[in-house]
This record gives structure tokens, C-alpha cells and sequence, in this order.
């Protein structure tokens, strides 16, 4: 019980450290410092997890910007009209703002991640995907990223992440998800 | 008093065989049958008394084939009235009184080391007519599959087409347990359901099996390296090769009539082409060029033509192009979606999904006049595919149950539902006909 209240709270740590290590305030040894202070208050008994958060605040961390709620790059999926790779508006500031953020971070790398709905037929929904994702690459390319950086896959209707047979599903599973596999 | 009737209560359970995969199997019920469908009468075989009970029940196997055809309504193993196994046996006044129109009887014998002989004998009893009788000789481990082969024969001696029950089935199964991530696998039954292995099991996406023409491999897409690519697997030994694994899609495999050519969407030029692999020299030839998306061939009975679906007009719908090579011709004009067509064994028609104000079902396109016929009458239908006599097309659809596999006749008169116990099942492939040897 004990060993598992452990490992609960030494993974929002650990996230803080690689937050601080790419952001500008910390650095690697205050960051495992924080580690072990968050150990420190596990073996205290303490189980509250807000409580190794609250340690952050105080050191004031940044919050890496992917990760900030109030950072249009924490929103990393943009959706799409039925049997269409047209990106609305607001799909567009949000891609712009990954576009920016990967055409000034150029280690980091994203998989485009291409969703249909369920409507039609399986292969004509993979090719669906790939244009989807196609046109969120390109749009990212427009901004100084480099096409390296990026890889369009196509999973078409076979991952949805509603499984109602009805718009309100539907129109969650048409989609592109921004996956970043290196920040 | 509609022209139908509906005989949801004559639920045929097929129960788990001797397969080691019995989640895999599937049920077939009848949704929807004919009315002036056949009576006919399959009496159980005869056996030798004083033994132990008979490996398998040909005669009800034989019943459940025809059955489920919709074209005949084989008389409850209950209400016979009498058990015939010669021909010398049969009254034929008991018969007729019940308005039985065929009888078969016959007798399993067996032969010592696990083989048996089987005799049956086809009866027209109005006319008190032997039609047919044939003498099979099989081991234990083929009693099920000559039992198909006695459908088939019935079935092509009572309504002039040639049967299809000795055949198979390819469908994807996905299963989605709470908690834990969904897993996906690839199995292939005989055509009742019965007798299903589980030919490739994966935690990734698995679509579109493509049967070779002779029977003996499946092409698909697999997921399983996180991105769509083709496989070639050989159903006796389970071996395999990756065919197609180009940057993009690799997907929509389709095998040539003869066998020496696999038809595919690649999307390795930018987007979505039909290419053609031929299988000896392992080159690939570009077929389409356009930026559109071209997706899902299929090929003529003939070699000589391939349909496909393209988006080039704006929206889904069915091109015809040369296996050569040339202008693409669109060939459906009805509703804003076409999409997945397969030709019919003679290649009169296509099979379709077609998409109209929100509803996806499945049609024929009669290529001749050109005239469109929606069969289904559900929301979400996809991947048809015909039996290889033409009689029925299966296909997947999903319902307020749940997604499994049904099949309607050509001409929209019976249909059926076959659902796994557990799981949905999608994308099935119905096999050729199997090479037998006639007795």
C-alpha cells in the first residue's frame, strides 16, 4: 500500500523535473532535489499529492507549456466536418500555436494522428485520416517547421475515443491528434 | 399480410464445435425468410445399433444449410414421420400428407481407423422419384465438411445454382474489455460459423482480408507496426510476409481472378493510388493519377477491368478503369456516397456501400442498366461481399446490438444476422469455392 502511495507521487514530480529541465528556471539538480523532498514527505506519511504540487508553486516552476491549461498548446487534438479535411478557425490557432512552438524547439518531434467516424466505409476512413492529418502537416510546415519534425499516420475509424453511434460521437472521433513523442 | 414473413423465432444456435476458439464463433439466425420457401426433409443418418452415437449429425447440419439459405424449410427433426435410411423404406403417402416436396436419406458407415462412408440419396416424393445418391468416403475430421458438400449438391439439384455452403468465412474481431486495451484478431470459420480459428491475434488494428483465389491465403492490413501495411498469410501453415510497408497507407488489398496480381491503395506518392503488384517480379505498377483519394479495388471476374473509389468528383463514388490502365469512368451517379464496391461472380452487378441523407447501406448496381437497388435497411452497413455462387451478399452492420456480420439475399428476400458471443465482428470476406472432388 504504502510502496504504491509512493510511486503516485513521485510521477507528478518526476513531470515537474522534465518541466524544469526544459523550462528556464530549473535545473537538473534542483529538479532531483525536488524528487527527493517529495520522497522525503511520502516516508512522512503524508498521502495527499496536492501537497508535492504545492512544493513546485513554492519554488515557482514553470509549468511547461504544453502542460498549461491556459496555453492553447495544451489542447492537442483538432476536429473536423464529416467526410472533410477543412480546418476551422479554431483548429487553425491551435495548430499555429504547435506549428510556433515546434519551429522554435527543433528537437521536438509530433506524430499527426488522423481519425475518421465510424460512417462509411474502413479504407476510404484510413485515406480520410491521412488527408486530415496531411492538411495539419502542411499548415505546420507553413510555419517553420521542419517537415522532419513531423510524421502523418492515419489510424482511420478503427480508434475512436466515443463509441455512441451518433453525432455527439461522431464528431469527437473526426479528428487530428498533435502527439508529441520527443518535447 | 405481408409478403414476408418473419422467422426470428426459428433461432438456429449453432453451438461451439470442436474448435479451440470458441469466442470466435459465430451464430447465424434468420432474420427474415421467404415464404413458399422449399419443404424438404433431411432424415438423420443411419447407424449402426448397438454402437456408440454417431461422430456428428450430418442430416441436421444439412438441415441448418438449407435452412439458412432461406430457399427451403426443412421439417423439425420431431415431426417426421418416419425414419427412412432405403429408399425401400420410404412411404411416400406419409410424406406427401405433410406436403413435403423432397426427402433425403441416407447411412453413415463406418469403415474401422477413424473413416466412415456416407451414402445419400435425394427423393422427389410427388413424382416417388430417386433424384440423386452419391457415396462419400472421409475421415472423422471431414464428416463436417462433406456434410456441407451434401447441401451443396441438394441445393444445386433443387434450384438449378450452384451451392456454397462448403465455403468460408474471413471476419476481424475486435474486443474491447472494460479496463483493458481493445486486442483484434483475424479468423476464418466455415460458412455456418462453425469450426472458427483465430489465424492472427493483435493488440493494433487489423482490416480489409482479401481471400487468393484458390482459397489458400488471406491478404489484410495490420496494424500491428502502428502503421497500415500488408500481409500475406498462408492458412495451412501460418506463415507469412509483408508485402507492402511504404511510407503512408499500405491498404485495401485485392487479389486478381488469377491469383498473379494484388491490387492495392498506396498512399507512398502523397496520396491514396491504386497500384498493381504483380506477385512473380514483386513490381509494383501505378495504376491512378490523381490527387484525390483512390482507394478500395476491385477487379472484374474477368482480369480485365478494376472498379475503385475515388473522391475526385468531390465525394465518394465508383470509377471503372482498365487493369491496363487508361481513363477512369465513373460509374454511380445515385446518392453523395459510394464506396467498397466488389463485383458479383458473374460480374453483372456491384455490391456497394451506399451512403444517402445520413444512412450508409448496402446496393446493387445492375452495370448493365445502370439502375441502383438498396438491400438493407439498417444505418451503418459496410464491407460487402458476395458468396461465391452470387446468392447472398455478407456484409457488417452496426445496431442497437452491437456490430456484427449479416447477410441478404440478391434479391433483399431473406436475411441473417451472425453475432460472436462476445466482441464485434467486422470486415467479413467470403471465400471462393472450395476445389472438391465430386463423388
Amino acid at each position: 500500500m504504502k510502496k504504491k502511495m509512493q510511486l503516485w507521487l513521485i510521477v507528478p514530480s518526476l513531470a515537474l523535473v522534465l518541466g524544469a529541465c526544459e523550462g528556464t528556471m530549473g535545473t537538473k539538480d534542483e529538479g532531483a532535489a525536488g524528487v527527493q523532498e517529495g520522497g522525503t514527505i511520502i516516508q512522512g506519511g503524508s498521502a495527499d499529492p496536492a501537497r508535492a504540487r504545492g512544493i513546485a508553486g513554492v519554488r515557482q516552476f514553470t509549468v511547461h507549456p504544453l502542460d498549461d491549461p491556459s496555453n492553447l498548446l495544451s489542447k492537442r487534438t483538432v476536429y473536423f466536418d464529416f467526410d472533410s479535411a477543412q480546418i476551422s478557425s479554431e483548429a487553425q490557432q491551435i495548430i499555429e500555436a504547435h506549428a510556433k512552438y515546434l519551429a522554435n524547439n527543433s528537437s521536438a518531434m509530433a506524430t499527426l494522428e488522423g481519425h475518421a467516424d465510424e460512417r462509411g466505409t474502413r479504407e476510404y476512413n484510413l485515406a480520410l485520416g491521412e488527408r486530415r492529418a496531411n492538411a495539419v502537416l502542411r499548415l505546420v510546415g507553413l510555419q517553420g517547421a521542419s517537415q522532419r519534425q513531423m510524421e502523418a499516420v492515419s489510424y482511420g475509424e478503427e480508434n475512436p475515443v466515443a463509441f455512441g453511434h451518433d453525432e455527439s460521437s461522431w464528431r469527437q472521433n473526426r479528428r487530428v491528434e498533435i502527439l508529441y513523442t520527443v518535447r | 399480410m405481408s409478403r414476408f414473413f418473419y422467422t426470428s423465432l426459428l433461432t438456429i444456435i449453432l453451438t461451439v464445435g470442436f474448435s479451440g476458439n470458441a469466442s470466435a464463433e459465430l451464430t447465424i439466425r434468420i432474420t427474415q425468410g421467404i415464404e413458399g420457401a422449399l419443404p424438404i426433409a433431411v432424415v438423420p443418418l443411419g447407424w449402426p445399433t448397438g454402437t456408440a452415437p454417431p461422430p456428428l449429425d450430418i442430416a441436421s447440419i444439412v438441415s441448418n444449410d438449407l435452412r439458412r439459405s432461406g430457399r427451403f424449410s426443412p421439417l423439425s427433426v420431431n415431426d417426421l414421420p418416419g425414419r427412412p435410411t432405403e429408399g425401400d423404406d420410404i412411404r411416400f403417402g406419409d410424406w406427401r400428407l405433410l406436403g413435403t416436396q423432397n426427402l433425403v436419406i441416407g447411412k453413415l458407415i463406418p469403415r474401422g481407423e477413424g473413416r466412415f462412408t456416407i451414402q445419400f440419396r435425394l427423393f422427389d416424393i410427388f413424382r416417388a422419384k430417386q433424384l440423386a445418391g452419391y457415396e462419400f468416403d472421409a475421415a472423422a475430421h471431414e464428416l463436417r465438411r462433406t456434410a456441407h458438400q451434401i447441401s451443396d449438391i441438394v441445393y444445386e439439384l433443387l434450384t438449378g445454382e450452384k451451392g456454397a455452403f462448403n465455403t468460408r468465412i474471413a471476419y476481424i474481431t475486435k474486443l474491447r474489455p472494460a479496463n483493458s486495451k481493445s486486442r483484434y484478431s483475424l479468423s476464418v470459420a466455415d460458412s455456418d460459423g462453425h469450426n472458427a480459428h483465430v489465424i492472427l491475434d493483435s493488440a493494433e488494428p487489423i482490416l480489409s482480408p482479401s481471400w487468393s483465389p484458390d482459397g489458400r491465403r488471406l491478404a489484410y492490413v495490420s496494424f500491428e507496426s502502428r502503421h497500415p501495411r500488408i500481409y500475406i498469410q498462408d492458412l495451412a501453415t501460418g506463415i507469412r510476409q509483408q508485402i507492402a510497408a511504404f511510407r503512408g497507407i499500405n491498404g485495401a488489398p485485392a487479389w486478381s481472378p488469377d491469383g498473379s496480381r494484388l491490387a492495392m491503395s498506396l498512399s507512398k506518392d502523397g496520396n491514396p493510388e491504386i497500384y498493381i503488384l504483380d506477385m512473380a517480379t514483386r513490381r509494383f505498377r501505378r495504376l491512378t493519377h490523381h490527387y484525390g483519394i483512390d482507394t478500395e479495388p476491385a477487379w472484374s471476374p474477368d482480369g480485365a477491368d478494376l472498379v475503385f473509389t475515388s473522391d475526385r468528383g468531390g465525394r465518394p463514388q465508383i470509377y471503372r478503369m482498365a487493369a491496363g490502365g487508361g481513363s477512369a469512368e465513373r460509374i454511380t451517379f445515385e446518392g453523395s456516397y459510394n464506396a467498397r464496391a466488389m463485383y458479383s461472380p458473374r460480374g453483372n452487378q456491384l455490391a456497394l456501400v451506399h451512403g444517402n441523407k445520413g444512412v450508409f447501406r448496402i446496393a446493387l448496381l445492375d452495370l448493365e442498366n445502370r439502375s441502383l437497388k438498396v438491400l438493407t435497411e439498417t444505418a451503418l452497413d459496410e464491407s460487402p461481399s458476395f458468396a461465391p455462387n452470387g446468392s447472398m451478399i455478407l456484409y457488417a452492420s452496426t445496431d442497437a446490438q452491437g456490430a456484427a456480420l449479416a447477410a441478404v439475399s440478391v434479391d433483399g428476400r431473406v436475411r441473417q444476422r451472425l453475432a460472436v458471443q462476445e466482441g464485434e465482428v467486422r470486415e467479413p470476406a467470403w471465400s471462393p469455392f472450395r476445389k472438391t472432388k465430386r463423388p
